[in-house]
């Protein structure tokens, strides 16, 4: 499954409840599942929080039942490692949108990549939108991403705070390398000027080539 | 000594390491940074193949390094690799390398090791650059007043491409240590005594200059374990102004500047230090008088405590979140609220890991295996086959073996297992890496974090040690 991150707009989708603080990137995806290449039909979606226990149901993808769009979950959501599998999981599982109090800063760097959208919200506004979702499971959460919103059944519309760039990204739903490219002789220049200027910018190449 | 430019506000060491790498900005205030070092290990097939998808060349061969480390076996180096998939991302790393043209160590070069130790140890990383890897732990490089930092696999293909990143600029904060730790306290207790204080989210979306006469005072090593776990605060950057002790150890390395270069890049580097008056955006201060040994009971870093003390009550803590996570931790670690740290028995015991497996992190562990016996299996992974070569001419190897510890080669090992290094379901492991999550070194395994010294003890005991005994 290697698709390119499709372009977030709004998004009206159930939600699940995850309510634990610090799942890190390891509970997301174990490390033992890296190794796999992501072109499997249904790519990193089996590793989703693999070996996590007592799981509400709909935040591991069941056979048959569709995953939750949205997860609801506690502050520091993905700490810990830098690995990029924890995005291709939650993504590869049909999650288009986290929300939390805070997130580990990669994580929050690989999703905007990915199409995954961070939604950060004070500790009581997550809460509020838990209590919404527990009381009626079945209920739809709306974010809009051009308008910065979020909204849920009883409970008024919320603004959230995201970084231009990273909404840029992902209402585009593309990564931003073939933007930069479009500076390749810029960047060329800059360096040239850097590496005269400080000539050991540039190890020297046989001695990286090889052991001495 | 006044800034070059008398004019000119004061700047952070963050900031001027930052500056002179923005190559444009755009209106949001982004900024696209130029990346002098870029690190990479197996985990980077993912990048290549969005590298591949797109057929983009790499824009700067030279500089890239790829090495072999977080699937290295460290038993049985050389004969073929049982499993065929850590096989086939060893493979990958070394047709990648071919195919774009980088350099590369693989499983036999004698350079092999951990990234986060290879880079310091060849000079490849030096004071004054940005370095980038996709691993976390990369802001280890920051010890060397290196701007370095942990992406995914995204930015590693966007480096691979362009050799830049685009970034937001995060705030600058300084942690001043202050105290001088008592005989057998080290960075390791340090940092961990820090991270209890601040939390794991209290560095997000903050570089940390660490500060002070503690870390002045520091080695290199202990200055790269500061550095190495700012991460688990949530700080992406670590670092360190470079001083004497810095380019002492920089000067003579294989990838470092030489002769009347050198001198260029030492007066360059100088100048690099926080200026007197520049403004942080928060001031922390961490004192470490009369700390203990310090140790994890949780499974997040910041659940640490002094070995003297007790496993917490989670009722008594001060909000409702961290005592949710304080119960659900001590359920997976299967410990008692009030339980006393010392005198808890361990199964396992790993030293190795980017964070604790320098030389001077063996010598610490080798002082306390002296004439001793390991009481429960111990795994020690140097963090390089250059500091394994090292260890082994100072008969630390000996040691070890002799009093029963299993010496392997060079890897990641334990500290993710990845390679199959693996703590069983239950076991209890002494560690001296940095992530004591849970499943983090196998599933159900139950990780502590410590010193070598604290390790080293743990083995010879069975079980947490006294901190009399680790400063003998
Ligand atoms: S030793 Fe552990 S933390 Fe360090 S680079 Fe390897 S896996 Fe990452």
């Amino acid at each position: 499954m290697t698709v390119g991150p499709q372009p977030f707009a709004a998004l009206e989708a159930p939600a699940c409840v995850l309510d634990r603080a610090n799942l890190d990137t390891d509970q997301i995806v174990p490390a033992r599942f890296l190794r796999k290449p992501r072109s499997a039909p249904d790519g990193y979606a089996p590793f989703l929080f693999r070996d996590l226990e007592g799981l509400p149901p709909g935040a591991r993808p069941a056979e048959g039942a569709p995953a939750a769009r949205i997860l609801l979950t506690g502050p520091n959501f993905g700490c810990g490692s830098s690995r990029e599998g924890a995005v291709y999981a939650l993504v590869d599982a049909g999650v288009r949108a986290v929300v939390a109090e805070s997130f580990g800063d990669i994580f929050r760097a690989n999703a905007a990549r990915n199409g995954l959208l961070c939604v950060r919200l004070s500790a009581a506004q997550v809460a509020a939108l838990m209590r919404s979702v527990t009381a009626s499971p079945q209920a739809r959460l709306r974010i809009d991403l051009p308008e910065q919103t979020v909204a849920a059944p009883g409970v008024a519309p919320m603004r959230f705070e995201i970084e231009s760039f990273s909404k840029q990204l992902l209402v585009a739903g593309q990564d931003e390398i073939g933007f930069t490219l479009a500076r390749a002789a810029e960047i060329a220049a800059f360096a040239a000027q850097a590496e005269a200027e400080r000539p050991w910018l540039v190890p020297p190449p046989e001695r990286l080539r090889t052991a001495p | 000594m006044p800034p070059e430019d008398a004019t000119a506000p004061p700047r952070t060491l963050f900031e001027k390491v930052w500056e002179r790498h923005v190559v444009a900005r755009d209106a949001a205030g982004n900024e696209l940074l130029f990346i002098d070092r870029h690190l990479a290990h197996e985990g980077s097939f993912h990048a290549f193949a969005k590298l591949a998808e797109r057929d983009l060349p790499v824009a700067r061969p030279d500089l890239t390094l790829l090495i072999a480390d977080h699937y290295a076996p460290t038993r049985g180096r050389g004969a073929p690799i049982a499993d065929p998939e850590v096989a086939r991302v060893i493979d990958q790393l070394g047709e990648n390398a071919a195919r774009f043209g980088l350099s590369l160590i693989g499983l036999s070069d004698p350079r092999q090791g951990i990234v986060h130790v290879v880079g310091p140890e060849l000079g490849f990383t030096l004071p004054g650059l940005t370095v980038v890897c996709g691993d976390s732990h990369t802001s280890t490089h920051g010890a060397f007043g290196a701007v370095a930092f942990g992406i995914g696999a995204s930015e590693v293909a966007h480096v691979l491409a362009t050799q830049t990143l685009w970034q937001r600029r995060p705030l600058a904060k300084r942690v001043r240590f202050s105290g001088r730790p008592d005989a057998g306290v080290g960075a390791k207790d340090l940092v961990l005594a820090m991270i209890a204080q601040i939390g794991a989210d209290g560095g997000t979306g903050a570089a940390l200059e660490y500060a002070g006469p503690t870390v002045e005072a520091l080695s290199m090593a202990g200055r790269m374990t500061l550095c190495n776990l700012a991460i688990e605060c949530g700080a992406r950057f670590g670092l360190i102004a470079p001083d004497r002790t810095t380019f002492d150890w920089v000067a003579g390395r294989p990838l470092a500047p030489e002769g009347a270069m050198l001198e260029r890049a030492l007066a360059d580097w100088r100048a690099l230090a926080s200026d007197p008056g520049a403004a942080f955006a928060e001031e922390i201060a961490v004192s470490v008088e009369g700390l203990a040994p310090m140790v994890t009971w949780g499974t997040s870093p910041e659940q640490a405590a002094p070995v003297t003390g007790r496993v917490p009550d989670p009722a008594e803590l001060p909000t409702a979140a961290k005592r949710d996570a304080a119960a659900q931790a001590l359920a997976y670690m299967d410990l008692a609220p009030g339980q006393p740290l010392e005198g808890l028995a361990m199964d396992r015991v790993f030293i190795g890991s980017c964070t604790n497996a320098r030389l001077e992190d063996l010598r610490e562990a080798a002082e306390v295996f002296r004439g001793r016996t390991a009481q429960v299996p111990t795994l020690i992974s140097p963090g390089s086959s250059a500091v394994k070569r090292a260890a082994e001419a100072e008969g630390l190897d000996r040691v070890f073996r002799t009093a029963g510890v299993e010496w392997a080669e060079s890897g990641c090992s334990m500290c993710v297992g990845m390679n199959g290094d693996l703590v069983p379901p239950g076991a209890r492991c002494a560690s001296t890496a940095n992530r004591n999550f849970p499943g983090r070194q196998g599933p159900g395994s139950r990780t502590h974090l410590m010193s070598p010294r604290m390790a080293a003890l743990a083995a010879v005991t069975g079980a947490l040690g006294r901190p009399e005994e680790s400063a003998r």
